[in-house]
């Protein structure tokens, strides 16, 4: 109970790196701060604007000292493109994260507790939003909606939203059975208190999973959304628009153009993935739809 | 009696057992599970009941109608005059508090998250008895009084640092917070260590003592029941076939289950009654036998057994639901097997 939030959180992360699946979720972590620094201080990292030609570079540069990921057709400095693309992706992907878990997490708490005709109608509409596969349902909602960072959010939100509705769910009716909650529902406690108050806390380790995978297929998803130019537009920095482009020049023997802003996609979805997979073995969540 | 309690009256309790897709495309019937069937006693204050029997024998099934936790086909549970199967709402609620809970697994019965103190505190604001600095302190009070002290120290702790005994005694102190009239307490201590059982028994018969509540203790121990029990239920099947003071229950039982329920105790003494044989494990609850449910067990099973369902019979205190029970002091003299 002492110590300020930042002392509290910081024991908290010591604890998940120490124990089971513990390297796992400290290299994840390690990878995503990486990352997440350098969105957040990209007008410094980056040594050149992203969308301009800086002067004196030539088209097509492979990688120098001067641009250490050399520069694309338009001469443009790739590494900064880089810096300035992480945050596009980390920007799409956490907030889709955070609406999906918004969205999936109450009504599979409700779902699940109440259960009855509601459950079977929410299972039955997530069940068909889930057989859908992930990048054409993306692709499709992002197309209706137009290209910008908040609509491919929105996209991704509902591809991932039923993910998060199961797994929740899943975890509600285990627990909905332990004697814990039977005896406060003998003491009269209304449904509320059990699943904010009772369930909740005790699905959170199933949640932070959840989102760790959901997050690393969710980047893959993105990567493809903005492959097709449904997240930003040209010039603009985005890794997935970035491969799309950088693409046509591979004949030429230009691979810098491919390779790090695909090495980025991979390095940041496998950032994820270990800090979900490290959660579940220090967890001990089982199953998972990304396991 | 207008003193009484809790009246239960032919308090029915059905389960529908899962049907496959297979058996339910061919129109198989519903086979039904009857847990609770024709359930009737009253509790007085202060009363302490036991209710014993095999698993099987629908024993939690009544413990959880009388919480709510299951609802009851038929039959009545009037606690102080309210009938608990069909009040609703604020009625409902206000019933509800008085009456608390002790379950069997106190590994499993408190929420492995939240510091026990507070859920010791809970019921008090769930029923809006306090506010939460109020609550708060009786918590402590209550951890005290119970035996977990200092409570200042035990009210933060988490349910994985304490042990099974202590856990037990932060189930009680939650179910005695509220101060209930009655507490179902369904085998609260059979995953107690041995040496620790007489100590949590004798926290509820404090309660008794000092608070004045009633006690639905459910077991299938007679022994553990005998140490604090006022009357004795013992149930087979779903229904009661013998009732009344716990003394002479155990000591001069009438009823055939009775006596085999009390002679397949292991006994301290050296003087003990002869063990009354009975064959076989308990019936199906969804199939139980016509007749008197214990017949193909029994050994005293007469040929009219079969087919009729025993009426009650009162001897000295106790009633049962037996054809030919056993006699005065029967149970020295043994039967053979």
């Amino acid at each position: 109970m002492e110590g300020g939030l930042f002392s509290r959180l910081m024991g908290v992360v010591a604890g998940l790196v120490r124990g089971p699946g513990g390297l796992m979720t400290a290299t994840g972590l390690a990878i995503i701060t990486m990352f997440a620094l350098v969105a957040i201080a990209a007008p410094w990292i980056a040594p050149y604007p992203p969308d301009v030609r800086p002067p004196g570079a030539g088209l097509l540069e492979p990688p120098s000292l001067r641009h250490p990921f050399g520069t694309n057709d338009l001469g443009y400095d790739v590494f900064s493109r880089i810096v300035w693309g992480a945050r596009v992706v980390l920007k799409v992907v956490l907030l889709s994260s955070l609406m999906s878990m918004a969205v999936g997490v109450p009504l599979g708490l409700i779902s699940g507790y109440y259960g009855g005709p509601l459950d079977r109608l929410l299972s039955m509409v997530m069940d068909s939003l889930y057989a859908f596969p992930g990048i054409i349902m993306a692709i499709a909602v992002a197309s209706v909606l137009g290209p910008s960072t908040f609509n491919a959010a929105v996209a991704l939100m509902v591809v991932y939203v039923p993910t998060y509705y199961r797994m929740t769910r899943a975890r509600v009716l285990e627990l909905k059975n332990e004697p814990f909650i039977e005896a406060l529902q003998a003491m009269g406690a209304p449904g509320w208190v059990i699943l904010v108050r009772h369930i909740l806390p005790n699905a959170a380790p199933t949640i932070l999973v959840v989102f760790g995978l959901a997050s690393a297929d969710a980047i893959l998803t993105e990567a493809g959304l903005s492959f097709f130019g449904l997240v930003a537009v040209y010039p603009q920095p985005d890794w997935g628009l970035d491969l799309y482009y950088g693409k046509n020049y591979l004949l030429d023997g230009a691979w810098w153009l491919v390779f790090f802003p695909g090495a980025s996609i991979l390095l940041l979805a496998l950032g994820f993935a270990l800090l979900g997979e490290g959660l579940s073995e220090r967890f001990r969540v089982r199953g998972g739809s990304y396991g | 009696m207008a003193g009484d309690l809790l009246v239960v009256e032919d308090l029915r309790v059905y389960f529908p057992l899962y049907r496959s897709l297979l058996e339910r495309l061919l129109g198989r019937p519903y086979k039904i599970v009857r847990a609770v069937d024709g359930v009737s006693f009253t509790l007085g204050r202060r009363e302490v009941l036991a209710v014993v029997g095999e698993s099987g024998s629908g024993k939690t099934t009544l413990g959880k109608a009388i919480l709510g936790l299951v609802k009851p086909v038929s039959g009545r549970i009037l606690f102080d005059g309210v009938d608990l199967a069909r009040a609703k709402g604020g009625e409902a609620r206000r019933v509800r508090r008085r009456i608390s809970a002790v379950f069997q697994d106190p590994y499993k019965s408190l929420d492995p998250l939240m510091p026990v103190g507070e859920q010791v505190a809970e019921p008090l604001l769930i029923h809006r008895m306090a506010g939460r600095s109020e609550a708060r302190r009786m918590a402590m009070e209550m951890l005290e009084k119970v035996g977990l002290t200092p409570a200042s120290e035990f009210y933060w702790r988490r349910p994985h640092q304490l042990s099974g005994g202590q856990r037990q005694r932060v189930a009680i102190a939650r179910a005695l917070i509220t101060q209930p009239d009655l507490i179902v307490a369904d085998e609260p201590v059979s995953m107690i260590d041995v040496s620790l059982r007489a100590s949590i028994l004798e926290l509820l018969e404090s309660a008794r003592r000092e608070l004045g509540v009633s006690v639905i203790l459910i077991t299938h121990d007679i022994a553990t029941a005998r140490v604090i029990a006022d009357t004795v239920a013992v149930m087979y099947l779903g229904r009661i076939v013998e009732y009344g003071p716990i003394d002479a229950v155990v000591e001069d039982p009438r009823h055939p289950y009775t006596a085999a329920l009390v002679t397949s105790t292991p006994s301290i003494s050296r003087r003990r009654p002869p063990r009354f044989p009975v064959k076989g494990e308990i019936g199906d609850p969804a199939n139980p036998p016509p007749g008197c449910r214990f017949h193909p067990r029994c050994p005293l099973a007469l040929e009219e057994c079969r087919r009729v369902e025993p009426p009650s019979a009162s001897d000295s205190g106790r009633t049962y639901w037996c054809l030919n029970p056993l006699g005065p002091g029967g149970l020295w003299r043994g039967v053979e097997a």
